[in-house]
């Protein structure tokens, strides 16, 4: 399974996203420069966090006209694998390859700390190794995780199944008071329709070693690559 | 040389803690009588060209393409022709 980076000015969850993929589950890795013409063969695309282009005019509004974000767009349209986490969720919505968009902050804080995550679907490549409404311990850390959709939009990933996680508490009820953003419905993370690209506020790459607090991000990094494997087998 | 001077605001159905934070900070100030405050963008594009028509078509573009998110604003802007480059 090779994993692709993504780098773009101003990322900087790139080397914890890498020290997970190679240091800690032994996967391949590259890292994709913004300016990068093509994706270097990789199986798994992952725009880290960050503040991309310094998230001028809007989180993630610039990023997407990088030479990279085209190939990531047409890898997306043939299925490939795409995760964007905190700042590359926001990249994602800008470019049009998720729904909805990421504002400010119900609190106007930048949020810095741990929260858990009702895992709501299994059935796709990024969460295949989770129970069903698992609960998960993933910190978050952003100013503008809010996730917003008008309500057809809403309805229509509610109708679907392209929820993936939602902010609950340590029992798994998603309640108003395991919101941190004031995100609608409570959502961290959709999935769009063909279940291939994922975007998430929180940063599972921070929680992968004993080291860090909690080892529940690694199970996501670990379902992509066991996810690969079935596919060779099968 | 046109100048448009675009407004981009959050859409009202969008929840804007700037603005109600805003907004208790004027009534602290004893500014009772404001009901809402509304935090938006203002932007200030400068255009080669002298049809106004034509400016407003592609100012019109800028905003949908690039310069508000559809899904969380709405853009507004005027015109001003024959701006004197400062």
């Amino acid at each position: 399974m090779k994993f692709g980076v993504v780098v773009f000015p101003g990322t900087w969850s790139d080397r914890d996203c890498g020290w997970v993929i190679d240091q800690v589950l032994g996967q391949e890795l590259t890292y994709l420069w913004h300016k990068d013409p093509d994706l270097k063969g990789c199986d798994c695309v992952i725009l880290p966090g960050g503040f991309a282009y310094g998230d001028y005019l809007r989180t993630g509004a610039i990023a997407r006209f990088a030479p990279v974000m085209e190939k990531i767009g047409e890898f997306a349209d043939r299925g490939g694998l795409v995760w964007g986490i905190c700042n590359g969720f926001q990249v994602l919505c800008e470019a049009g390859l998720l729904p909805g968009a990421l504002i400010r902050n119900a609190s106007l804080e930048f949020r810095c700390e741990w929260t858990h995550l009702s895992v709501e679907r299994t059935d796709i490549a990024f969460t295949s190794q989770c129970e069903e409404r698992e609960v998960l311990r993933v910190p978050i850390a952003h100013g503008e995780g809010s996730y917003f959709a008008d309500p057809a939009t809403l309805s229509r990933l509610e109708q679907r199944g392209q929820v993936v996680f939602r902010y609950c508490d340590e029992n798994g009820r998603i309640v108003p008071g395991a919101n941190p953003n004031g995100s609608l419905h409570n959502i961290a993370g959709i999935v769009n329709a063909r279940g291939n690209v994922l975007g998430m506020m929180p940063h599972p790459e921070r929680c992968s070693e004993e080291e860090l607090g909690g080892t529940d991000g690694r199970k996501l990094f670990r379902s992509v690559a066991e996810s690969a494997l079935k596919v060779l087998v099968s | 040389m046109i100048r448009a001077r675009v407004i981009v605001t959050p859409k009202p159905v969008v929840n804007d803690p700037q603005g109600l934070t805003v907004k208790q900070g004027l009534a602290t100030l004893g500014f009772r009588e404001v009901t809402e405050v509304r935090v938006g963008k203002y932007i200030e594009v400068n255009l080669e060209g002298s049809s106004e028509h034509e400016a407003r078509e592609r100012v019109e573009a800028m905003c949908r393409q690039l310069l508000a998110n559809h899904v969380i604003e709405d853009f507004r802007f005027d015109i001003e022709p024959e701006h004197k480059r400062r």
